[in-house]
C-alpha cells in the first residue's frame, strides 16, 4: 500500500508532484532550520565574539527578503497545485486499452459493493480489473460517508449518500492491491479493506463469465440484505439482475441503510452497547 | 421521570471506563474532603470562585486547561497502545469504546486544553501589557470560564453515564444523525459545545473590547506589545466563527431532536453542508489557537535575546494578513469530496497564501535573535523548539494544501502527524513557553528550571519518535481512526510512535514534579522585583504577584517596549525620587455570577442529553434568573483608599531598589 510504489499513471503522477512539493520546500526549509540553529548559538550570551546590538530591530532589505522569499517559493508551489488540480481531476478521462470499464461502487455499513453493469455482475469487498483498461468509476453511499482509496492506484474519493462522485483510474501491472475506506464510518469501519485483483486483459472476460455463473442475484431485496449493517468476512459475488440499481441507490428509491438495529426500546439499545460482530 | 436515562447508562460491565472514572471520582472527593476539612472552602469561594479579578480567572483556565490535558493524554497513550497491539487481533478496546477515545480526545485536546490554555493566558496577561486594571467585563469573564468548565465536566460525566461521541471530534453527519447514532454520545458532545462555546464567545467579545477599548495613556495600537495583537486577532476570530459553530450544531441538534432534514440523507439533508459551515469554523479556530502562541514566542524571543522584535510592523501585518486569509481556505479539509479542479486549485492556492505571512514570522524571529544575546531558560527552549518542528509542520501543511497531493494523504496518518505537528509543535509548545514564562508573574516565584528543561527535551524527542512515523505509516496508506488493522508493515512505525507517546508522558510527569517542586521550594524561586526575565512589557512593571489593581498609577507609555524604555530612563536618573500621586481605586466586586450560571447550564445541559423536560426548564429558570439578579444588583465596585495602594505600591518599589542598587553594588 505504498504510495511511493505507485501502480498506475494518477498514483504516479500524484507521487511526482508530492515528492517535487517536498523537494521545493525543503530547499528554503532547511536553510532557516540551519540559521535557526546557527544564529542561537552564535549569539548565545556566553559568546564574547558575537557583537550586541540591543536597538537592531528593523532592515528594510531583510524585510524584503524575508516576505520574498515564502511569496516567491509559494508561486511556484501555486502553479504546481493550478496545473496539477487540473491535469489530476479525478473526473478526467485517461487512456488505455480497450473500452473503459464501468464500475459503480456503494460503500455500505461496514463493506464496498463494486457493481459492473456493463457486464451484469457485482462483488463485495473484491474489485477485479483488467491491467491497462481505463476504469470508469460512479461512486455513491449507501448509508453514511466513506473515502474510496487505493493507494497505490491513487485519488480517494468521497462517497455520499444521494450524490454521485466520479474517478477514472488504471492499473498498468497485475497482482493484488489493497483498498480501504480512509473517512471513518462507525464501528465496522476498519474492515472495510479490500483486495484489487489487477488481472491480463485476456482473463477479465472469462473472470466475467464464471463470476456471472453464481446463483446468487443482486436486486432491490438481496441489497437490502447487505445494507444492513454487518462485517462481511470473505467475498461474495452476484448477478446482476436490475442494471438500473445503482441508479435508484442514487436517488433514493432505495432508502438509505438503516443504522443500528434497536434491538428495544430499553435504554440499553440508545447507549449503544450492542457489539458489531 | 428521567428520560432516558436509567441504570444501565451506566457501563458496569466495562471495566476500563469504571475503574477510570472510579479513581477520577476518588481524587476529586478526596480534594474536596481535604478542601472542606481543612477550612479552605471559605477561602476559595471568596477568593477564587466567585473572582472576576482577570489574573485569578486566568489561572483556571490554565489549570483547567492542563487537569484536561492530562485526560486528553491518557486517552493517546489509550489510542497508541491500542494500535500497537491490534495488527490482525482485536486489541483491547473494542470499536464503540476505541471510537469513543479517539472522539474525545480530540474535543478535549482543541476545545478543553488548546482553548482554556491560550484563553487563560490572554486573560492573565493581556491588561497587564496593556497596562489597565482588568478586563473590559469582568463579570462576563467568570461568566465565559464557568461555562467553559460546564463543559468540560459534561463531557467527563460522559465517562460514566452513557458514552461519548463514536463519531470523530468533529460529527460528520449522515453518522451523527438519530439514524446512525441512536446514542447520547453525540448529544453530549453537542450540549458540552454549545454550552462552552457560549463561554468562549463571550470571552473573545470580552478580549476584543478591553485591548480596542482599555489602553494606558500613550497605549497606541502601535505599541502594543505582539501578544496584545495576535490576541486581539484571535479574538476577532472567536467573534467571528464561533456564531458559525453554535448555528451548525444547532442545526445538527434539531435534526436529532425535532426530526428536522438539514444534514440527514432524506429530505433533501445535505452532508455537504455540515462539512462547509463546520470547516468555515474550524479552520478559521486552528488560526485562534495558534496566533496566540505566535505571540507568547515574539515576547519570549525578544525577551531572552534582550532586543526589540525584529520587524515590528511587519509582524504585525503578518498576523492581521492570516487573521483575514484564515476564513478564505476552509474548503482544503475536502478536497476529495469531488468538486471541481478550480475551486480546489484555488482553496489550495489561498492555504498557500498563508504559509507567507507565517514564514514571514519565522524569519522575523530568527532576526531578533540576530544581534542579541541569547539565554537559553526553559521559555526559549521553548521557542527554538517551535521554531524548528513548526516549520516542518508547515511544509507538510503546504503539503496537503496542494490537492492531487492531498488526494494521496488526505485522512492518513500523515494528516494527524501533521495536525499534531502544528498543534503540539505550536500551540502546545507556545502555551508551555507561556506557562514557565508568565508563572512567576502569577504566583510570585520561578517554576524550577532544571525539571523545566527535563519536560522540554522529553516533550521534544518524544513529539518526534511519537509522529514521524505517523508520516511514515501515511505514506504506507494507512488511514486514521482504524480500531485495527491486517497490514503488517505498518505495525513496526506504530510500535516506535507508542514509545514516542511514553517518552512524553515522561515529560508530563517532570512537568508535575516541576510543580510540586516549584511550590515546595517558593521561597528560594521568589520573584521579589517582579520582573524575573529582564523583561520588556509592561507586565513585568508591576509587582508579583500583581496587587488586585494591577497598577498604583496607570503607566504612561511612549514608545514600543514600554518596559524597557521605562528601565533605561530609570537608570539614568537613577530611580525616579519623587513620591507618586496615589490615588483611590475603584475595583469591580467579585460575583458568583458565573458560578451559578454555569451550575444551572450544567443541570440544563445533563436533561437535554438524557430528554428530562423537567429538568430542562428548572435549569434554564435558574440561570436566567441568575442573570436578572445580576443585572439588578446595586453595588457592583468597591474602593481600595489611596492609602492602602500607596503602602503596597511602596513595597514592591523598594525591592526594586534594592535590586538594583544590588546589581549596581
Amino acid at each position: 500500500m505504498n504510495i511511493f510504489d505507485p501502480q498506475g499513471p494518477i498514483a504516479a503522477a500524484q507521487k511526482t508532484i508530492l515528492i517535487d512539493s517536498i523537494g521545493i520546500m525543503l530547499a528554503i526549509v532547511l536553510p532557516t532550520i540551519a540559521a535557526i540553529f546557527a544564529f542561537a548559538y552564535w549569539f548565545r550570551e556566553s559568546n564574547p565574539r558575537a557583537t550586541y546590538q540591543p536597538h537592531w530591530a528593523y532592515s528594510g532589505r531583510i524585510e524584503l527578503v524575508v516576505w520574498s522569499i515564502p511569496t516567491l517559493t509559494i508561486i511556484l508551489l501555486g502553479g504546481v497545485a493550478w496545473i496539477g488540480s487540473h491535469q489530476l481531476d479525478p473526473a478526467r478521462p485517461i487512456d488505455g486499452t480497450g473500452a473503459p470499464i464501468r464500475i459503480q461502487v456503494v460503500s455500505l455499513d461496514w463493506k464496498w459493493l463494486f457493481i459492473y453493469p456493463d457486464q451484469g455482475i457485482a462483488t463485495v469487498n473484491t474489485l477485479t480489473v483488467p491491467v491497462g483498461s481505463p476504469l470508469d468509476l460512479e461512486l455513491t453511499s449507501g448509508s453514511v460517508m466513506n473515502a474510496f482509496f487505493i493507494p497505490q492506484l491513487g485519488s480517494m474519493i468521497y462517497t455520499m449518500n444521494g450524490m454521485v462522485t466520479r474517478l477514472k483510474l488504471r492499473a498498468d501491472n497485475q497482482g493484488t492491491l489493497r483498498g480501504l475506506s480512509s473517512h471513518f464510518s462507525g464501528d465496522g469501519f476498519p474492515d472495510m479493506m479490500f483486495d484489487v485483483q489487477v488481472v491480463p486483459q485476456l482473463e477479465f472476460p472469462d473472470w466475467v463469465a464464471r463470476t456471472a455463473q453464481t446463483d446468487r442475484i443482486l436486486n432491490a431485496e438481496s441489497y437490502g440484505k447487505l445494507a444492513q449493517q454487518s462485517v462481511e468476512t470473505g467475498t461474495s459475488t452476484y448477478r446482476l439482475e436490475d442494471p438500473r440499481l445503482f441508479h435508484a441507490i442514487v436517488t433514493q428509491q432505495i432508502p438509505p441503510g438503516p443504522g443500528p438495529k434497536l434491538t428495544s426500546e430499553s435504554a440499553q439499545s440508545y447507549i449503544g452497547g450492542h457489539d458489531v460482530r | 421521570m428521567f428520560g432516558k436515562l436509567n441504570w444501565s447508562a451506566i457501563p458496569i460491565d466495562q471495566p476500563i471506563p469504571m475503574i477510570a472514572s472510579g479513581l477520577v471520582a476518588l481524587v476529586i472527593l478526596g480534594v474536596l474532603a481535604w478542601v472542606v476539612l481543612a477550612g479552605h472552602l471559605p477561602y476559595l469561594w471568596r477568593e477564587w470562585i466567585t473572582s472576576v479579578d482577570h489574573k485569578r480567572i486566568g489561572v483556571m483556565y490554565t489549570l483547567l486547561a492542563t487537569v484536561m490535558l492530562l485526560r486528553g493524554f491518557v486517552d493517546a497513550l489509550m489510542m497508541r497502545s491500542q494500535q500497537a497491539i491490534a495488527l490482525q487481533s482485536q486489541g483491547y478496546l473494542p470499536p464503540e469504546h476505541y471510537n469513543q477515545i479517539f472522539s474525545a480526545h480530540g474535543t478535549i485536546m482543541i476545545f478543553f486544553v488548546a482553548m482554556p490554555f491560550v484563553i487563560g493566558l490572554m486573560n492573565l496577561v493581556v491588561p497587564l501589557q496593556l497596562g489597565v486594571r482588568d478586563v473590559a467585563f469582568p463579570t462576563l469573564n467568570s461568566v465565559g470560564f464557568w461555562l467553559t468548565a460546564t463543559g468540560a465536566l459534561l463531557v467527563n460525566i460522559s465517562l460514566v453515564v452513557g458514552e461519548f461521541a463514536r463519531t470523530g471530534w468533529l460529527p460528520y453527519p449522515p453518522l451523527s444523525e438519530l439514524t446512525y447514532s441512536p446514542g447520547v454520545g453525540v448529544d453530549y458532545y453537542l450540549w458540552a459545545l454549545q454550552i462552552s462555546g457560549v463561554g468562549t464567545l463571550v470571552a473573545g467579545i470580552n478580549l476584543v473590547t478591553t485591548v480596542l477599548k482599555l489602553r494606558t495613556r500613550g497605549m497606541t495600537y502601535l505599541r502594543m506589545p505582539m501578544f496584545c495583537w495576535t490576541t486581539l486577532a484571535s479574538n476577532l476570530l472567536i467573534v467571528a466563527a464561533f456564531p458559525i459553530l453554535t448555528a451548525t450544531l444547532a442545526m445538527l441538534i434539531l435534526d436529532r431532536y425535532f426530526g428536522f432534514h438539514f444534514f440527514t440523507n432524506e429530505a433533501g439533508g445535505n452532508v455537504m453542508m455540515f462539512m462547509n459551515l463546520i470547516w468555515a469554523w474550524g479552520h478559521p479556530e486552528v488560526y485562534i489557537l495558534v496566533l496566540p502562541a505566535f505571540g507568547i514566542f515574539s515576547e519570549v524571543v525578544s525577551t531572552f535575546s534582550g532586543k526589540p522584535l525584529f520587524g515590528y510592523r511587519s509582524m504585525v501585518l503578518a498576523t492581521m494578513a492570516i487573521c483575514i486569509i484564515s476564513f478564505m481556505v476552509w474548503l482544503h479539509h475536502f478536497f476529495t469530496m469531488g468538486a471541481g479542479p478550480t475551486v480546489n486549485a484555488i482553496f489550495g492556492i489561498a492555504s498557500m497564501i498563508i504559509a507567507v505571512p507565517t514564514g514571514v514570522k519565522i524569519y522575523n524571529w530568527l532576526f531578533t535573535m540576530y544581534g542579541g544575546r541569547v539565554r537559553f531558560d526553559t521559555p526559549m527552549l521553548w521557542a527554538l523548539g517551535f521554531m524548528v518542528t513548526f516549520i516542518l509542520g508547515g511544509l507538510t501543511g503546504v503539503l496537503v494544501a496542494v490537492p492531487p497531493a492531498d488526494f494521496l494523504l488526505h485522512n492518513s496518518l500523515f494528516l494527524v502527524a501533521h495536525f499534531h505537528n502544528v498543534i503540539i509543535g505550536g500551540v502546545l509548545f507556545g502555551a508551555f513557553a507561556g506557562y514557565t514564562y508568565w508563572f512567576p508573574k502569577a504566583f510570585g516565584f520561578r517554576l524550577h528550571e532544571g525539571f523545566g528543561k527535563a519536560a522540554f527535551w522529553c516533550w521534544l524527542i518524544g513529539f518526534y519518535v511519537a509522529f514521524m512515523p505517523l508520516y511514515a505509516v501515511g505514506f504506507l496508506g494507512m488511514t486514521r481512526r482504524m480500531q485495527h488493522y491486517d497490514v503488517p508493515e505498518w505495525r513496526p512505525w506504530l510500535l516506535i510512535a507508542g514509545v514516542g507517546a511514553l517518552i512524553i508522558l515522561a515529560g508530563i510527569i517532570f512537568q508535575i514534579m516541576q510543580l510540586t517542586v516549584s511550590i515546595r521550594r517558593r521561597e528560594e524561586l521568589r520573584d521579589r522585583t517582579g520582573d524575573p526575565w529582564d523583561g520588556r512589557s509592561l507586565e513585568w512593571a508591576t509587582a508579583s504577584p500583581p496587587p488586585v489593581f494591577n497598577f498604583a498609577i496607570p503607566p504612561d507609555v511612549s514608545g514600543e517596549d514600554a518596559y524597557w524604555s521605562l528601565k533605561a530612563r530609570a537608570k539614568q536618573q537613577d530611580l525616579e525620587k519623587r513620591e507618586p500621586d496615589y490615588k483611590d481605586i475603584e475595583m469591580p466586586r467579585n460575583s458568583p455570577t458565573g458560578f451559578v450560571c454555569a451550575f444551572f447550564a450544567t443541570i440544563m445541559g445533563f436533561a437535554l442529553i438524557w430528554h428530562i423536560w423537567w429538568m430542562v426548564a428548572a435549569g434554564a429558570i435558574g440561570a436566567f434568573t441568575t442573570f436578572v439578579a445580576f443585572a439588578w444588583r446595586d453595588h457592583d465596585e468597591y474602593v481600595i483608599p489611596a492609602k492602602e495602594v500607596a503602602r503596597i505600591d511602596r513595597a514592591n518599589i523598594e525591592e526594586r531598589r534594592a535590586m538594583i542598587s544590588l546589581a549596581g553594588a
